[in-house]
């Protein structure tokens, strides 16, 4: 029987570990203050963004910059429209 | 303009994308990107970017039509009016302190809960339903007032959005006194 495996994924990347190795980078996450969703009946963990990072770049009023796919799944960044005004707008189907 | 559909799916968002055949960029957010990087907890949630790149309107309700205003109570006017102005240069920018001052900041739990909402995302890419829907139920424990995780999540959880589950959770949040939208005070 091979070891168990641990899926981390972060910041959209998605690496598969051993248990210990994963366990490891959780806790490093931990330490550096990120928030981090674990299922250990799956093995899997997330992790995300301090809270602290994302509150300050907002204050800072410097818009964050995004990259995301349109229907055909080319990718658009918010930096692509600089020297324009930018009404930006999230909206939902539900 | 940018717009962005925080859905589970391009195809959730393919049929307005398709009828309205925008000429400005149509993104789709699966992931709470945006929602992440801008602390959006609704929508739709509008900002204001200026040509160099800074926030000068902060996250705030605006409709483009007034076709769910009798729901909403929001018209579309008030924010169309200011946009032009601000867009035709006629309307001074809010003052930066002032934008600092209305904006929402997230907390621990606004990030613990789109960690939660991350794992169960990925969960459900993965066939893994069951699993997905405990880490939407807790990212929704953490940030009751985060709809894009509470009403976002409903289609990857068997739940109609627009059905009984979101009138129940609409009422309640109500009932505790509590705005569904919060556009900026001015």
């Amino acid at each position: 029987m091979s070891e168990r495996t641990f899926t981390i994924i972060d910041d959209g990347r998605v690496a598969v570990l051993g248990a210990r190795e994963g366990a490891e980078a959780l806790k490093r996450a931990e330490a550096e203050g990120r928030p981090v969703a674990v299922d250990p009946e799956e093995g899997a963990a997330y992790l995300g963004a301090p809270a602290r990072a994302r509150a300050a770049a907002l204050a800072s009023l410097e818009a964050p910059d995004f990259t995301l796919p349109d229907l055909d799944g080319r990718l658009h960044s918010l930096s692509e429209h600089r020297g324009k005004k930018v009404l930006l707008v999230a909206y939902a189907s539900w | 303009m940018i717009t962005v559909a925080i859905d589970k799916s391009a195809d959730d968002a393919r049929p307005w994308i398709e009828a309205a055949r925008p000429a400005h960029p149509s993104l789709i957010d699966t992931t709470h990107t945006l929602a992440d990087r801008y602390n959006i907890v609704n929508v739709p949630t509008i900002l204001w970017i200026d040509e160099r790149g800074r926030i000068v309107r902060p996250n705030d309700v605006a409709f483009g039509t007034d076709t769910f205003k009798s729901i909403t109570g929001i018209a579309a006017a008030g924010h169309l009016a200011a946009l032009r102005a601000w867009v035709r240069g006629e309307a001074a920018a809010i003052p930066e302190a002032r934008v600092r001052a209305l904006q929402t900041l997230p907390t621990d739990d606004d990030q613990r809960a789109r960690a939660e909402f991350g794992l169960g995302e990925w969960l459900f890419r993965e066939g893994r339903t069951q699993a997905a829907a405990r880490h939407f139920a807790r990212a929704g424990e953490l940030a009751p007032h985060d709809f894009t995780i509470r009403r976002g999540t409903m289609p990857m959880r068997g739940m109609d959005p627009m059905g009984q589950e979101f009138r129940e959770m609409r009422g309640a949040w109500a009932k505790a006194g509590n705005p569904y939208y919060r556009p900026l005070a001015e």
